[in-house]
């Protein structure tokens, strides 16, 4: 195999040279190193030495013919087969692999110049399909989507005021960062006679709340008949004995925190949280409830709730409840549940189906409590009943473990009679 | 037997000239180191003890024609080669009007192209090559005018100094090199500024002439100034001149020479007051008498109250013209 | 129209300027009887003689310094610094004198004086024969820097910094030399300093370069191409005062950027050039601006490979423009 001999180069800048005169001719045996032909370049003549040993098979470039540097000018059939090798080509090292850096989220993230294109043509970026890297919308992807006659008003949505786009309002409703967008909101307008109510920040705060829960949580429900005759005849017996001597009014509900406490230490899962990943089976049970005023309810927390007793809990409530009416509440008040209770049957609801008190497991609502015919001892008789309802959240709970948890509830409800203690 | 000067080829009127530049230059900057203490001007850089070396060089140029370099203490020079009181003044207030730079240098940064005066900068040394530059323009363009350099002994420590005079000596170019030697750049006194002996040892090294001369006394530098100049026109290449004088004063107004100097070596120094001993020369050589002296003196201070006065009421420049100026 | 080297370019600018103006004259080392290490300035001391063509003593700043006294009288110096690695010791009498000789004398004196000198790497010329300097002297206000690409621009451009009535830093990228030839015109011409220009149009992306690495952008973009990628260079030419109006103009055309030039990438060029787009363009970016540049280390070494690493060449440009097409 002959090797083909290249024009060197002769100097720093030089790119060609001219072949001035061969000193050899096809047939003449040469070692490596000989002189084989003299060139001229605008710096330097100099001679060309031979690369390897050998026998000139074939002059490619003749004498006066200019040859870029790395051209051919000869070949040389080497003899036996101990050509040198050649030194390894050193990998090629490229400063810019292409590599496509796996990109996250880069599908919300608008540059400038789209933003400002988006403004000035008053597009909807999320009906523009992104080209770039990570789907990442580009100003090409705009100005084409423009070009094809797509503008901000689309006829497919009629039934959704149109509102004129203001530059302000375009902005600020981009975020990059949120991974689920906001529902868009249905804007109803007001008749005349209609009355405009402001929303109060605590209107609002409620109802993000309300939103976020339902929202987050899938709400499963379930309720329980108990029948509390006996526990009406025991607080009426003790009831005006109780005010005199504690100051604190004694009503129905402490009976059913202290049930709901004592269920909970037996499931101790309705008393926890969604983490994402895992469960949080909170220790300490603060037993929320709710306390309804004029303009809104109020959810404050008995903290410690499983370390009272029955007149710990009135007093609990009672404080709580008038704190709230005086609007005396404070942060450390309403932070920190892991439970709720609602006692609905105060405004005459016989079934409710609660919402959830975000981020809790379950809330439990304590309805009426009314005369009914039922069926006792095999018998009609008219007994004093109450539901009990309680809202779930399925991530955490089923059927089965609230089933049993109502189920210990109404054990120990219909166990209160004249023999309570209240201690 | 004939005055030296006359000797030499000088007029009385031309020594009297010769005194009374020399006297404008120690006036002008008495004043300015007044003002300085009293808060007017930031700033004060002095000729003072050098104004006879400065003024017998300058005499033997040719106004006009020759091209100067002078550096930061020449006032004798400039005030002799046509810049006036006046000019100084404005510079010290850094008024528009400054022919030097408009207010935009410190005092002391000469230049004025109608003088062949070439605009100089802090950073000492770079004025040589300058020099050598005008020179070989000189040769190139084959017309008979000098450059004129002038430099601290400090200086002559610099690269530029010996790449500058190298230059000169291989190409043999007409430029005259004078280093005022006042034996003290800022606080570092002779002996830790030179290797060697005398800065005129160094011309050696380039293949030229060096001549230390009594600077005190302006005819002798006069006259080797001359001697030079006659050279460099007959194509002999340039010349190093070394005249010896003291610096009388410290060497700015932010500087204390009372940290590094006895006042008794100062109070020795001003006994050679080269005005002083010159003022003795002409009335002892009949080249004026008392009273006309007296009256030239006068005349000089008159001169400086009324450059005093312009300058101060002078306008500044105004703040935007900071932006003109940065190309054509 | 003639085809010539782009060092043939230099040396025709150089000697018509000669011919038409006496007050123009050439020193440095090596520039008379040698005809310059790189031959640029072959021939000039047969035609003009050594009054004109002076072979200076090895002392830069003396070059310099010399050459602006001239420059100051009325002449027209042409100073060669032999390597620009070489300029460090003649900073002082660029920067300290050149620069501000016509602001410090409030316009009384200038400096019309051109000092010339062959950058850039590729040629085996290791740490102290490849620099790029111009970052150097970039943002001195007073100079003006060119770097042209081709050998159309190198005659325009250097016969309008001999015309040029303040100092201008002439850099000529030595790979250059021999290897781009084009077409020159036989007539006077002048390309105006301060001004870039569009070496080719595009709609996708634009890279603004100058030197070598411009021929590279042009190389990729042909490449390019051929996928669909259109991009739109721009060639610096003058380094400062940088072109403003044009940097802006070819940031918006596309709103997408890279500067790439051969010189480190911290405080090179491209910051400059960086920072004007960001100032005024910043609605019209389609992506982040972007910077392919020389290594941040002292400088180019001699070892084939670590030479072959520092230097950029055809294929890292397109990289890094395809990449940028593609975000």
């Amino acid at each position: 195999m002959a090797t083909k001999i290249l024009m060197p180069q002769l100097g720093e800048s030089v790119t060609e040279g001219t072949i001035t005169k061969w000193l050899v001719k096809v047939g003449d045996k040469v070692k490596k190193y000989d002189p084989i032909c003299e060139v001229i370049t605008d710096k330097v003549n100099a001679e060309v030495p031979s690369s390897v040993s050998g026998t000139v098979t074939e002059i490619i470039a003749q004498e006066d013919e200019t040859v870029p540097v790395g051209g051919p000018i000869c070949y040389i059939e080497e003899e036996g087969s101990e050509a040198s090798a050649p030194a390894k080509d050193l990998a090629e090292t490229s400063l810019n692999p292409v590599s496509a850096a796996p990109s996250t989220h880069t599908n919300q993230r608008y540059s400038p110049a789209v933003l400002k294109l988006a403004n000035e043509h008053q597009i909807d970026l999320s009906k523009i399909t992104g080209t770039g890297l990570g789907g990442r919308v580009t100003r090409k992807d705009i100005l084409a989507f423009i070009e094809k006659g797509g503008t901000g008003a689309t006829a497919t949505e009629p039934s959704i005021q149109r509102e004129a786009v203001q530059p302000e309002q375009v902005q600020p409703t981009v975020s990059p960062t949120r991974s689920v967008p906001a529902p868009a909101p249905s804007i109803s307008s007001s008749m005349p006679g209609d009355i405009e109510i402001p929303v109060t920040p605590i209107r609002k705060a409620i109802a993000n709340r309300m939103l976020t829960s339902k929202h987050e949580a899938p709400h499963a429900w379930t309720m329980i008949e108990v029948d509390v005759t006996g526990l009406v005849q025991y607080r009426n017996q003790i009831k005006d004995d109780f005010k005199k001597k504690e100051g604190v009014n004694l009503t129905f509900l402490p009976f059913f925190i202290k049930a709901v406490v004592d269920a909970i230490k037996e499931y101790p899962i309705l008393n926890s949280q969604w983490a994402g990943d895992r469960i949080i089976q909170k220790k300490e049970i603060n037993i929320s409830i709710a306390v309804a005023t004029d303009e809104a309810l109020f959810v404050p927390v008995i903290k410690n709730a499983d370390e009272k007793n029955i007149l710990g809990l009135a007093r609990a409530i009672d404080d709580l409840a008038r704190r709230t009416r005086e609007g005396k509440l404070t942060q450390e008040d309403i932070t920190g549940g892991t439970f709720t209770v609602n006692n609905t049957g105060s405004f005459g609801s016989v079934l409710s189906m609660p919402i959830i008190n975000y981020p809790q497991a379950a809330i439990l609502s304590i309805e009426a409590i009314v005369k009914r015919p039922v069926i006792y001892n095999n018998m009609i008789a008219i007994r004093d009943m109450v539901n009990l309802c309680l809202s779930l959240d399925h991530r955490i709970l089923d059927g089965l473990v609230c089933g049993r948890f109502l189920q210990s509830i109404k054990e120990k409800i219909e166990s209160i009679g004249p023999d309570t203690k209240l201690i | 037997m004939g005055a030296r000067h006359i000797e030499l080829g000088l007029s009385n009127e031309q020594v009297v000239e010769m005194y009374r530049i020399m006297y404008l230059a120690r006036k002008v900057d008495e004043r300015q180191w007044l003002l300085n203490r009293a808060g007017k001007l930031p700033f004060v850089i002095s000729c003072q003890g050098q104004e006879a070396a400065q003024v017998g060089a300058a005499f033997a140029l040719v106004k006009g024609k020759d091209y100067l370099c002078p550096y930061y203490r020449d006032a004798g020079v400039v005030l002799a080669m046509g810049m006036t009181a006046r000019d100084q003044m404005l510079a010290a207030f850094a008024k528009a009007e400054d022919p030097n730079s408009g207010g935009r240098q410190m005092p002391g940064h000469f230049g004025s192209r109608k003088h062949n005066i070439m605009t100089q900068s802090s950073p000492t040394g770079t004025q040589i090559p300058h020099a050598v530059g005008f020179a070989l323009a000189a040769k190139i363009e084959k017309k008979d005018f000098v450059s004129f350099v002038t430099l601290g002994e400090g200086t002559s420590n610099q690269g530029d100094f010996h790449e500058g005079l190298n230059f000169a000596g291989v190409h043999k170019l007409p430029v005259i090199c004078m280093v005022e030697n006042n034996k003290y750049a800022i606080s570092v006194p002779l002996k830790k500024q030179l290797a060697c002996e005398s800065v005129a040892d160094r011309a050696a090294a380039y293949g030229i002439p060096g001549i230390t001369v009594d600077g005190n006394d302006p005819l002798e530098v006069y006259r080797v100034v001359k001697e030079a100049r006659v050279r460099a026109i007959a194509g002999h290449g340039p010349t190093l001149i070394e005249a010896v004088t003291y610096r009388l004063v410290p060497h700015s107004s932010d500087d204390d020479d009372r940290t590094y100097r006895s006042r008794e070596e100062v109070e020795a120094a001003k006994q050679k007051d080269p005005i002083t001993l010159f003022r003795k020369y002409l009335l002892e050589n009949g080249a004026i008498n008392e009273e006309e002296l007296t009256a030239i003196e006068e005349r000089v201070i008159a001169e400086v109250d009324e450059a005093t006065e312009y300058a101060e009421r002078a306008p500044y420049p105004d703040p935007e013209s900071t932006l003109k100026h940065v190309y054509a | 129209m003639a085809v010539i080297s782009y060092i043939d370019a230099v040396t025709l600018a150089i000697r018509e300027e000669m011919e038409r103006d006496p007050r123009v004259f050439v020193v440095g080392e090596d520039v008379g009887v040698r005809g310059g290490v790189f031959r640029a300035t072959n021939g000039l001391i047969e035609k003009f003689g050594e009054e004109r063509v002076i072979d200076a003593p090895l002392a830069e700043s003396a070059i310099v310094g010399v050459s602006i006294g001239a420059a100051a009288y009325g002449l027209r110096p042409i100073a060669e610094i032999q390597f620009a690695d070489f300029i460090m010791p003649a900073v002082n009498q660029i920067v300290s004198e050149a620069a501000k000789i016509r602001y410090r004398s409030n316009n009384d004196w200038h400096c019309p004086l051109v000092i010339r000198a062959p950058y850039g790497g590729g040629v085996h010329g290791a740490l102290y024969h490849s620099q790029s300097v111009e970052k150097m002297f970039a943002g001195t206000p007073g100079l003006k820097i060119v770097a042209p690409s081709t050998p159309y621009d190198v005659k325009g451009l250097l016969t309008a910094a001999i015309r040029d009535e303040d100092p201008v830093l002439f850099f000529e990228h030595k790979r250059l030399y021999r290897l781009i030839k084009g077409e020159v015109p036989e007539t006077d011409y002048t390309i105006p300093i301060g001004k870039a220009e569009v070496k080719r149009e595009g709609t996708d992306i634009t890279v603004i370069s100058y030197g070598l690495t411009l021929h590279f952008a042009l190389q990729a973009a042909e490449a390019l191409a051929e996928e669909g990628i259109s991009a739109h260079i721009l060639d610096l030419r003058t380094l400062y005062p940088l072109d403003k109006e044009a940097i802006i103009e070819a940031a918006v055309k596309t709103g997408k950027v890279l500067i790439i030039h051969e010189d480190n990438k911290e405080g090179g060029i491209g910051a400059e050039v960086s920072a004007i787009i960001a100032e005024n363009c910043l609605f019209d970016l389609d992506a982040p601006i972007k910077r392919l540049c020389g290594p941040d280390v002292p400088a180019m070494p001699y070892s084939p490979p670590l030479e072959k690493f520092f230097m950029l060449n055809p294929e890292k440009v397109t990289n890094a423009m395809r990449e940028l097409a593609l975000f």
